[in-house]
């Protein structure tokens, strides 16, 4: 069953489109990532979704509940964690938790169930003041707080950026578990790399949606031949290489490059001989098979 | 389940309140020292002012005048002028700010055509001054009529002057109700604005709206404890202006209470309306700052009279909330009038409380933006 439906939603700031005809479903019980970089337009997705703002076109339900005319009924079923931290620096930990409780009009003790596995690590800490814990302790008491009143469906802003790597671990192991409780969680991101954490994700770029399919689906669908390159100099030999008649496109990849060959028949061999031809140090060509970042670049340049 | 959720959000605003020492200092400290220091330092009241006498008479009723002056307090003779021309350069030189020109043949003008002039003049470069030594002139001199009268004389000295109720033109009869008006807008109005914005501006207004609570449970359990603390502060102000300054307390203390909460909540809404319109902290600070405390000071009667403003500005103040709250509270607690002398005030300030909450309701955003 759909637990939020977007429907060509547009929204824009002035003259600035934020969103242009956005739509995609999220399964009840599924974990959904909207994977886009800074400036895609997932915050204000989100805040839609979140009965924040309207959009000016197109619609969304949260559990067959539209966002804007009963936003009433949507905001009891929500659990939003924003992205910036939004908590009370003032206010302990145990003071921010039942105080969100209250809110909602429930207790901590009452769906102790649901966030005892976050609570527990910040339990030592309850008597502390929120400004003062570390990003990765605010984090989870910020899910915490979005949890305590038992959502069905949970959005959850960019909860990672900003986080150490360990945290950032922690927290996905986190919402993994928070899934097989049954929440629909949808969650953006601009880390590419927490994209194949997702069941399902959607990419995102300037407002429009590029693909929505699983990890592997949309890494599957990569049409080409992709290959890592170590060369010397990367930098310098890109323009080099992106004038290659073999070379659909070139970037760069870490501390390598990625090479998308524009037809079936180059193999590393063929590709190390014309790049040395063409004046580049070659130390190595292998055929890798694409990840999520290789999928968004290519489909970016689709568009 | 209503009630509960409600106390929490109260709760939670107390908390932040008696967290933050800055918070703290403006609501529980500053009412007791702007109290202390419009009491002593900027008092209103002047002793010994220097003033020029130009006597052309010198009889016994300009000299007896003169004494008077000197023995009220209030006046000290400086410069005995010679020529209308001395109480320019005295003035020039700062020697005094005030001069009296008593008019030639006093005496003999009152005994015989039963009425006499007598010129005061001002400094009018310190306004404020000029005006009160102006009154303190005035008042020795009606005074002074009183006194020759009872000698026999038909006394008409032209000089309309109405101070009831004050005739010693205290200063606490108009600090206290004027610090109790700065007070109660500082703490509601602005610290209930600023609690707001600060609320947006730090993101947690995007969670508290996405709850279920209603905008007016959000606005209510925030503004609540400052009602409170409001209140807390008048009942110590009316306290110390009573015990330290020994302002009267003449009136009916249920309908001064009654007209001071009410204030409160009109300077609530005040808050409210601004925190609606800002939104950041800083802005809501300056609206409260420019809009609310500057024309709090200047225009509703609290140092400037009234009656001195240019036209405009008399009609600006007719729609400033603490003009009528001042008018109402010195007709309670000074004159001791009962609800028929004030019913005007209170329904006007009742009227304001419902434009200001109407337009904040209409402008409360259930969205960001």
């Amino acid at each position: 069953m759909e637990k939020i439906s977007v429907n060509s939603i547009s929204k824009s700031y002035g003259n600035v489109e934020a969103l242009k005809g956005v739509s995609f479903n999220v399964d009840g019980g599924e974990l959904f990532g909207l994977i886009g970089p800074d400036g895609a337009g997932k915050t204000t997705l989100m805040r839609i979704i979140t009965t924040l703002l309207l959009p000016d076109s197109g619609n969304a339900k949260v559990c067959g509940y539209d966002v804007a005319n009963e936003y009433k009924k949507v905001r009891t079923l929500l659990g939003y964690m924003p992205g910036r931290f939004s908590l009370y620096q003032d206010l302990s930990v145990e003071e921010n938790l039942n105080f969100f409780a209250g809110v909602f009009g429930t207790t901590v003790q009452e769906n102790y169930d649901l966030i005892k596995n976050i609570y527990y690590k910040l339990e030592p800490f309850k008597k502390r003041r929120a400004g003062k814990l570390s990003g990765g302790m605010k984090q989870k008491l910020a899910l915490s707080c979005a949890l305590v009143h038992k959502p069905e469906v949970l959005v959850l802003d960019e909860p990672t950026t900003g986080v150490d790597a360990v945290s950032r671990k922690e927290f996905w192991d986190l919402l993994k578990e928070l899934k097989m409780q049954g929440i629909t969680i949808i969650v953006s991101t601009a880390y590419m790399d927490e994209a194949s954490l997702c069941d399902r994700i959607a990419l995102i770029q300037n407002g429009k949606i590029l693909g929505v399919n699983t990890p592997t689906g949309i890494i599957n669908a990569f049409p080409y031949k992709l290959f890592s390159i170590e060369c010397e100099k990367p930098t310098h030999a890109l323009e080099n290489i992106r004038s290659l008649s073999i070379c659909k496109n070139a970037y760069l990849f870490g501390n390598s490059l990625h090479f998308v060959s524009n037809n079936e028949e180059n193999s590393p061999e063929i590709i190390a001989k014309t790049l040395e031809e063409s004046g580049v140090k070659v130390d190595s060509v292998n055929e890798v098979s694409p990840e999520i970042e290789d999928c968004f670049i290519e489909r970016m340049q689709r568009q | 389940m209503k009630r509960s959720r409600f106390t929490d959000f109260v709760t939670k605003e107390y908390k932040h309140i008696w967290r933050d020492p800055r918070t703290l200092l403006i609501v529980i400290i500053m009412p007791v020292l702007q109290m202390l220091i419009f009491g002593y330092v900027v008092s209103n009241e002047i002793k010994n002012a220097d003033v020029v006498i130009y006597d052309q008479s010198n009889d016994y009723l300009t000299n007896r005048l003169t004494q008077k002056l000197n023995a009220s307090g209030y006046f000290r003779t400086r410069v005995l002028a010679r020529k209308a021309s001395d109480i320019g350069s005295a003035f020039r030189r700062g020697d005094a700010k005030i001069a009296l020109v008593y008019p030639p043949n006093f005496a003999q003008n009152i005994k015989r055509l039963g009425h006499v002039n007598i010129q005061i003049i001002t400094d009018a470069s310190e306004p404020n001054t000029a005006s009160i030594l102006d009154s303190y002139a005035r008042a020795v001199i009606t005074s002074f009529m009183g006194e020759i009268s009872g000698l026999g004389f038909s006394s008409s000295i032209n000089i309309e002057t109405q101070m009831l109720y004050n005739k010693e033109m205290k200063a606490a009869f108009m600090f206290v109700p004027g610090t109790m008006v700065l007070i109660l807008m500082l703490i509601t109005a602005m610290m209930t604005s600023i609690s707001i914005t600060k609320e947006k501006e730090l993101g947690t207004m995007e969670i508290l709206l996405v709850s279920p609570l209603k905008p007016s449970q959000i606005i209510i359990g925030k503004v609540l404890p400052y009602v409170a603390l409001a209140f807390f502060n008048s009942l110590v102000i009316l306290l110390m202006g009573y015990t330290v300054f020994g302002l009267p307390l003449r009136g009916n203390l249920a309908l001064l209470l009654g007209v001071v909460f009410l204030f409160i909540i009109l300077a609530l809404s005040l808050g409210i309306l601004i925190s609606t319109l800002s939104k950041t902290q800083q802005v809501a600070m300056f609206m409260s700052m420019f809009a609310l405390m500057l024309p709090t000071i200047l225009l509703s009667g609290f140092i400037f009279p009234i009656e001195n403003m240019p036209k405009v500005l008399q009609w600006l103040s007719l729609i400033m909330p603490p003009r009528w709250f001042l008018s109402a509270l010195k007709t309670i607690m000074i004159k001791g009038q009962g609800l028929w002398y004030v019913w005007k005030e209170i329904l006007i300030l009742t009227g304001m409380i419902v434009v200001f909450l109407t337009i904040s309701v209409k402008k409360f955003n259930i969205r960001l933006s």
